[in-house]
């Protein structure tokens, strides 16, 4: 029994009544469906408002993180007024604005293997609009093992993928990506930067494959991975297929239950940076001025990209651009102390694995990165 | 070639290259741009296995792997796995 809509009702949603393939019935389906959207970020943020806006009936959120002065370039559900709130508590206000008849649950909690499947057993469909591999690959086997759709959108610059993985009628996320790339391959939006329009226009479309999901309308891309990029404003498709081989789809899974996913990835499973290397090898921001005034000769070492120095720069500092440390080694003084930075501590936590490994044993990573610095010691620099 | 690996081609995104098949064009591929050999293949000269790499619009996997005999004007897209949200 599909559900009653009110008069107040109808006329919201009349512009969808008014279409044949949704009308009163779909309409109905709408409200009777639930959906979870796991992440309430770039993606997080059209997904949940345009399916508020359709009348799903009840939406899950998934987020623990606060709203941040960094995000609103592109996370447009929240607001300058919510900053330092809930992301879930800020993005549920939102939707019930725009749409007081739906449903919004909330999950102020990270989405792990321990609480993954409680969360998602209770949804017809899963939305993946996290930010890093372990979370991604969480949610593809929660979606496998449950046998439910999940509508797959990720970003990266001016990338952007989508699909829907759903292994009862398809491949799953495990077919095309096996397994994860080596940890520091591929920069987070964090560390790379995203055009903040992209995730408008791939959560969209991963909303538009959810309703049609819901609606049982059109031709999905179920078994087919959408690529755009948003420079060539190009639109590619390619075709996906089941792999006999998934290690959970296919007829001989070896996973059968969630797993450890930080370590399967090696990373952790958000997009923070975490600036720092442990071991002894990092300095403080703090400690490093005392040393520079001290009038020890430090060799600082930036591994930013050139385009970034137009924002913030410290006196004094080499540009090797971490892409290109490997084959500049040779421009560097290994029996000289040397500080390390980057934005935030993470490319430059990279570049010391690599320096140290080469013999660089008194080189160290500036903790947290120049934000730090201007933090700490320089008030005058922004922070990006 | 993905955005993540332009690093490693100048940051070109479509390079020409010669080849009876896949494994002869992307041997092209890597002697134009030896520092993308580490990225795409382990030491047995095998694709690394996050590599998804599609000739026109289906993976060499589902084709002969890298015996897929090309064709002039045949299209190799790499598809890289990205994360951001």
């Amino acid at each position: 029994m599909l559900p009653f809509l009110s008069h107040g009702e109808i006329l919201r949603y009349s512009r969808h009544l008014l279409i044949p393939e949704v009308g009163l019935e779909g309409q109905k389906k709408l409200k009777a469906a639930s959906v979870l959207v796991i992440g309430t970020g770039g993606l997080g943020s059209p997904v949940s408002l345009y399916l508020a806006a359709a009348g799903v009936g009840r939406i899950g959120l998934v987020d623990y993180d606060v709203v941040d002065f960094s995000n609103l370039q592109r996370q447009v559900i929240h607001g300058t007024s919510r900053i330092g709130t809930l992301k879930v508590e800020s993005a549920r206000d939102r939707m019930l604005d725009l749409n007081p008849d739906i449903q919004v649950d909330i999950y102020n909690e990270p989405f792990t293997s321990e609480n993954a499947m409680r969360i998602a057993a209770d949804y017809d469909l899963i939305i993946d609009g996290t930010d890093n591999f372990p979370t991604r690959y969480l949610t593809n086997d929660v979606c496998v093992l449950l046998g439910k759709p999940n509508v797959y959108g990720s970003i990266f610059r001016f990338d952007g993928q989508v699909s829907v993985f759903y292994a009862k009628e398809g491949p799953c996320y495990r077919c095309l990506f096996p397994e994860p790339p080596p940890p520091g391959l591929v920069p987070s939006c964090a560390e790379g930067g995203v055009l903040g329009v992209l995730p408008g226009t791939i959560g969209s479309l991963q909303a538009t494959e959810a309703l049609k999901l819901i609606l049982g309308i059109g031709e999905t891309l179920i078994g087919k991975l959408m690529l755009y990029n948003a420079l060539d404003m190009t639109f590619e498709y390619v075709k996906l297929r089941k792999n006999p081989n998934c290690k959970i789809c296919g007829p001989n899974p070896e996973v059968t239950e969630l797993i450890d996913y930080e370590a399967f990835c090696g990373v952790p499973g958000h997009d923070h940076e975490e600036g720092s290397v442990g071991g002894g090898w990092d300095i403080t921001a703090t400690e490093l001025s005392q040393r520079l005034q001290q009038g020890n000769h430090v060799q600082l070492l930036d591994v930013r990209e050139p385009h970034e120095l137009q924002i913030s720069k410290l006196e004094g500092a080499d540009l090797i651009p971490l892409g290109q440390l490997a084959a500049r080694l040779s421009e560097l003084d290994s029996a000289q102390e040397m500080v390390v930075f980057c934005k935030a501590g993470t490319r430059s936590a990279r570049a010391l694995e690599l320096l140290v490994s080469a013999g660089f044993r008194k080189a160290k990573n500036l903790q947290g990165g120049i934000n730090s610095w201007a933090r700490e010691v320089d008030p005058s620099m922004p922070i990006y | 070639m993905p955005t993540p690996l332009r690093t490693y081609t100048n940051g070109q995104a479509e390079i020409k290259l010669g080849g009876e098949t896949v494994a002869a064009a992307m041997n092209d591929l890597v002697e134009q741009f030896p520092a993308l050999r580490p990225h795409l293949f382990n030491g047995k000269s095998e694709l690394r296995p996050f590599v998804n790499l599609f000739l026109n619009d289906e993976n060499i996997k589902a084709l002969q792997g890298l015996d897929t005999p090309l064709n002039e004007g045949d299209r190799l897209m790499l598809i890289p796995s990205i994360a951001g949200g």
